[in-house]
């Protein structure tokens, strides 16, 4: 245990609050949900010459992929306005994620890359998290508008034109999964090579 | 695994073994047995969280608040996109859970469709009497539940008008098509009443051929793919909901689009 993290608990800072807590792992679930059914509905008719392993997609079958699907939508969707509506009213977006400066980020990388960077303080974000969760949050927010425009072309066929359509939404679609998805590996990874990270984001501190 | 590009040029053969593929694995009970062992709550867990009928019986459930969901997005006036002739998908493909050469054939000559439930009037009604309705027109987007979609001219008759004119209870919750194979269909009434849901006699102002549903296909391009029946042989005005093909197996009942 680090000096930092000791003096956080003497002084019972808490750098996540429990709404975040909360939200961050409604959305873990419901999102790997959404993923691996998602996997087993985009392999009924791929986009690429590829299908993903049916050991990881979700549902067993069409039918029971797009039921999984279709019911974790609602927990992603409800979870996801809940909390970019508290981001934004508490301010801890402003506080936490911005702003984000280029060269901040490039010099973050570089120690990163290198083993360099610092994690004493938990409750700053460098440069790169800022960048990766302010990215995700809007991979999020395309992966939701792009979902209901496959959903509904017809009902919602002025937000599917904003996609340029039915079929070029599927690739929007698919391509702010692989973002998500290429996030997580980054995301999951560091937490357990940082694991006080994971820590605070269990018990807040 | 399979070279489809899913815009234009779709291989009609692909999509024969697509929707073969529709079908549940033989080799599990239950439709969704095995759905919760797999995938990503194993990841989590480790373990099966879940009995799989109770997790069925749930997704089955929500399913069901889905179709009231979907029903109250629906807007009986919203049309779906129109598309010019040249954005007509050539060859437009032949889709359904059996080859192409097994689909049905219906004789046009003795063909009767037959009207029942809640209509004043029962009469039969031949394919010279269809034929002579008030046609109109629509070049619409297809959309299949598997995700790929492909963009058809149909002619054929409003379902709607048809409705009036045999006197049916417009007020009844639903309308269910027969079809020649087995197939069959329910549909909502507020669907059913949409301006383009169409009685289709015609694909590209020919005579609609075998693979695409002769004598007469559902035309509804506010619904899914599955949710447009060919080879309709009969149709019936009902309160009840009496099912589907694809939705008795697990796929979402209302699939409006």
């Amino acid at each position: 245990m680090t000096a930092e993290t000791i003096a956080m608990k003497q002084t019972g800072t808490t750098i996540h609050p429990r709404w975040v807590r909360l939200c961050h792992w409604i959305n873990a679930l419901a999102i790997l949900v959404m993923i691996g059914s998602g996997w087993q509905i985009y392999n009924a008719s791929p986009l690429f010459d590829f299908v993903f392993p049916r050991q990881t997609a979700l549902g067993n079958w069409l039918a029971g992929a797009l039921l999984w699907h279709f019911a974790a939508m609602w927990v992603l969707v409800i979870n996801g306005i809940v909390y970019v509506t508290l981001g934004i009213v508490t301010g801890r977006f402003r506080r936490k994620l911005l702003p984000i400066r280029p060269a901040e980020v490039i010099a973050d990388l570089k120690a990163a890359l290198t083993f360099n960077l610092a994690h004493d303080d938990l409750s700053r974000y460098n440069a790169v998290q800022k960048l990766l969760y302010a990215g995700v949050i809007l991979a999020g927010i395309v992966i939701v508008l792009s979902g209901i425009s496959i959903w509904k072309p017809v009902q919602f066929q002025e937000l599917t034109a904003v996609f340029g359509g039915y079929d070029a939404a599927r690739y929007v679609h698919f391509f702010a999964m692989a973002a998500i998805v290429g996030f997580l590996v980054v995301h999951v990874a560091l937490a357990l090579i940082v694991p006080k990270s994971l820590r605070a984001m269990i018990i807040g501190r | 695994m399979r070279q489809r590009k899913i815009i234009p040029g779709v291989d009609p053969k692909l999509l024969i073994k697509d929707a073969a593929k529709l079908m549940p694995d033989p080799s599990r009970r239950g439709f969704l047995r095995g759905a919760v062992s797999l995938g990503a709550l194993t990841y989590l867990t480790g373990c099966d969280i879940i009995d799989g009928d109770t997790a069925e019986g749930i997704l089955r459930k929500i399913s069901e608040f889905n179709d009231g969901a979907q029903a109250a997005l629906f807007s009986r006036t919203k049309l779906a996109p129109t598309y010019p002739e040249s954005a007509i998908t050539k060859p437009f493909p032949f889709n359904a859970y059996y080859d192409e050469d097994e689909a049905p054939v219906v004789d046009g000559k003795t063909y009767k469709l037959e009207v029942a439930g809640l209509v004043e009037n029962k009469k039969s009604w031949t394919l010279d009497e269809l034929y002579a309705l008030p046609e109109v027109s629509q070049i619409t987007r297809h959309i299949c539940v598997e995700g790929w979609s492909a963009i058809g001219s149909w002619q054929g008759t409003s379902l709607a008008e048809f409705l009036k004119r045999i006197g049916a209870d417009t007020q009844a919750k639903y309308v269910w098509f027969q079809c020649a194979e087995g197939y069959s269909n329910t549909i909502d009434m507020p669907t059913a009443l949409h301006p383009q849901t169409q009685m289709t006699f015609k694909f590209a102002n020919q005579i609609l051929p075998r693979a695409y549903g002769f004598p007469m296909k559902i035309r509804m391009p506010t619904k899914l793919g599955f949710k447009n029946p060919k080879y309709v042989v009969a149709m019936e005005v009902t309160n009840n909901d009496k099912g589907g093909y694809w939705e008795d197996k697990g796929y979402n009942w209302f699939s409006g689009l």
